[in-house]
């Protein structure tokens, strides 16, 4: 297998912060991978080693066959950066921000405005092209930025934390962005707080916490590990809180569990019961503030993680990622 | 989750239709200044858009002009205003110069502060690229500084009693020594936290060379420890060799140790202010 992006061993020191303690991660050519792990756990230092703007102390990566010191040029003429803060220049317009990016990409004048209309177009921005990147929406300037990193049409891609601080609205709307980014088959990294994000984007899934990977999997591999998706309902009436965990309790086989504001969560192992459960539910005349299947949340795979972290059997260490 | 949805309508902007560049070693000296002077032009695009960034090299200067002159003109100079304006007008050139450098390093500070600087890092361009067009964007401020000074001394009844041809030298001279006096504040913009320590850094450097300088007042008037350091400072030999050029009298000594602080503040500040913007993480 060709790897677009490969590391090992990868460390990073700031001062008396150990950012990276040994992260290696390989992504195939023409795939996702999603980076996962909660804030501090090293996710920007690893992409910011991989796009060459900072240096591992120790360990070595490639990104589309370049090291990324001894080639630090290759690398940088074969990638596109988004970081976590979109880095736009908010004085310029969307179109002098993307000519500008043309222009430094060695493309003539008019080469660089015919790349900007096709991005501007493509990302939805013709409208807002003259205008300055400071009167933007978060989700524009997210778009922007994003077209920024495509101007010199990279085979690898780096999304550090693409929707972070965005409404749920505009998340999905950067989640589409970001897959017909994938469907013209570039090699993405894409870091992510959200498993919910990192499964509905990424092929393969590297969690790492702290410093360190604490697993590698393909997403429904993860979330089977993690024990599947949680059924949550939170009923209007608190008093018939006991109706709707035995319609649970029924429906699943499993206990729920009673949360802080009266809301009943319960795991499944797949979203075939939700109809069920609406049914139910409705049936027994009971009304509902919220009904939802969703995701175990990043802190539920962390303490499912670390809880079964001793067992090397489920877990892939640094070097089986690497490998 | 919902399928993934491809714009047909429009030509994909993704997929590489052309083999990867690959950065050429001939004509490199050549795409360092191209992509200086994209980057210059982002600069101006900025400047134009806020105008205010314009006062320190117009307001500024026709100021003190103005206060200097009328204030202390009456005192220095034997009592002739016009006199003290003669002998002021090339040394606040030197002093506006200076201090219109803060400026520079204070914008770019900002500008990694927001992230824009990471974008051009990751680009295949020379890592000096994004420094030496924000320096060269600097230098229409410069001309800007130049002419307004000149133009509103000419209406105060400033003289020139040289001619065309020393006056276009004092021009390329001051532009030429602005911009490697600007460096010191590019090196201070890489290294400081805040915008705000970059103007309080450089007004610690800006100040005492500026009055500690033959700006306002003859060297032979001041006391002795006091001239040894005004004696090698370069806002001094600046002046000196500006005010020769514009009202007559000695050039070829300051003009020489000019030329050799510019020599000596690029050979400096550059690899300095290179080296700390590499570093940041």
């Amino acid at each position: 297998m060709t790897y677009a992006i490969e590391a090992s061993g990868l460390t990073k020191r700031f001062g008396a912060t150990q950012a990276l303690a040994g992260v290696g991660l390989a992504v195939t050519e023409g795939r996702v991978l999603g980076v996962l792990g909660p804030n501090g756990a090293g996710k920007t230092t690893a992409v910011r080693i991989l796009a060459t703007l900072l240096q591992a102390d120790s360990g070595s990566a490639r990104v589309a066959g370049h090291d990324v010191v001894r080639d630090a040029a290759r690398v940088r003429s074969m990638i596109g950066l988004t970081g976590q803060y979109a880095s736009v220049d908010e004085d310029l317009t969307g179109t002098q921000n993307l000519v500008l990016i043309g222009k430094l990409l060695d493309l003539s004048s008019r080469g660089a405005k015919a790349r900007a209309g096709e991005l501007l177009e493509w990302f939805d921005l013709t409208e807002a092209a003259e205008r300055t990147a400071k009167t933007y929406s978060g989700g524009m300037r997210r778009r922007l930025d994003l077209a920024a990193s495509l101007v010199g049409r990279p085979s690898v891609i780096f999304l550090d934390e693409p929707t972070t601080g965005l409404d749920p609205a505009k998340r999905e709307e950067m989640w589409d962005v970001v897959r017909r980014v994938v469907a013209e088959g570039s090699t993405v990294l894409l870091t992510t707080q959200y498993l919910d994000e990192a499964d509905a984007l990424a092929d393969e899934i590297t969690v790492i916490d702290r410093g360190r990977v604490i697993a590698h999997d393909t997403p429904d591999g993860l979330k089977h590990l993690v024990g599947g998706q949680r059924l949550r309902v939170r009923p209007t009436d608190p008093r018939r809180a006991g109706d709707v965990a035995a319609i649970l309790a029924d429906l699943t086989g499993r206990t729920p569990e009673t949360g802080l504001r009266g809301e009943l969560t319960v795991r499944v192992d797949d979203d075939s019961s939700l109809p069920d459960l609406v049914a139910r539910v409705r049936d027994a005349g009971i009304t509902v503030h919220e009904l939802s299947l969703h995701l175990p949340s990043l802190d539920e795979v962390f303490l499912t993680l670390t809880g079964r972290s001793a067992d090397p059997g489920t877990l892939t260490d640094d070097e089986g990622a690497a490998a | 989750m919902s399928t993934t949805v491809v714009d047909q309508t429009t030509p994909s902007p993704v997929a590489r239709r052309e083999p990867p560049r690959t950065p050429s070693r001939t004509g490199r000296a050549g795409a360092i200044w191209r992509h200086a002077l994209a980057l210059a032009q982002r600069s101006l695009i900025k400047l134009r858009r806020t105008p205010e960034a314009l006062i320190d090299v117009t307001l500024q200067p026709i100021i003190f002009l103005g206060l200097f002159t009328y204030v202390f003109g009456g005192a220095i100079a034997g009592g002739s205003q016009h006199e003290y304006l003669q002998f002021l007008l090339p040394g606040l050139l030197g002093q506006t110069i200076a201090m219109a450098s803060v400026s520079l390093g204070q914008n770019l500070n900002a500008d990694i502060e927001k992230g824009v600087f990471d974008r051009f890092r990751s680009l295949p361009i020379a890592r000096s690229a994004p420094l030496v067009g924000a320096v060269m964007a600097d230098l229409v401020r410069y001309l800007i500084l130049f002419f307004v000074t000149v133009g509103v001394g000419l209406l105060m009844g400033f003289d020139i009693t040289t001619g065309l041809l020393p006056v276009l030298a004092a021009l390329a001279l001051s532009m030429g020594f602005a911009l490697c006096f600007g460096w010191i504040s590019v090196y201070v913009g890489m290294k400081a936290r805040t915008p705000g320590s970059v103007q309080g850094i450089m007004f610690l450097i800006v100040l005492p060379l500026s009055f500690g300088s033959n700006t306002f007042v003859q060297t032979s008037t001041l006391p002795g420890w006091l001239q040894a350091f005004v004696k090698v400072n370069p806002i001094t030999h600046l002046v000196g060799a500006v005010r020769g050029l514009m009202i007559g009298g000695p050039v070829a000594v300051d003009l020489m140790w000019t030329l050799v602080w510019m020599a000596g503040l690029l050979a400096v500040f550059f690899p300095l202010a290179l080296r700390a913007y590499r570093r940041p993480a």
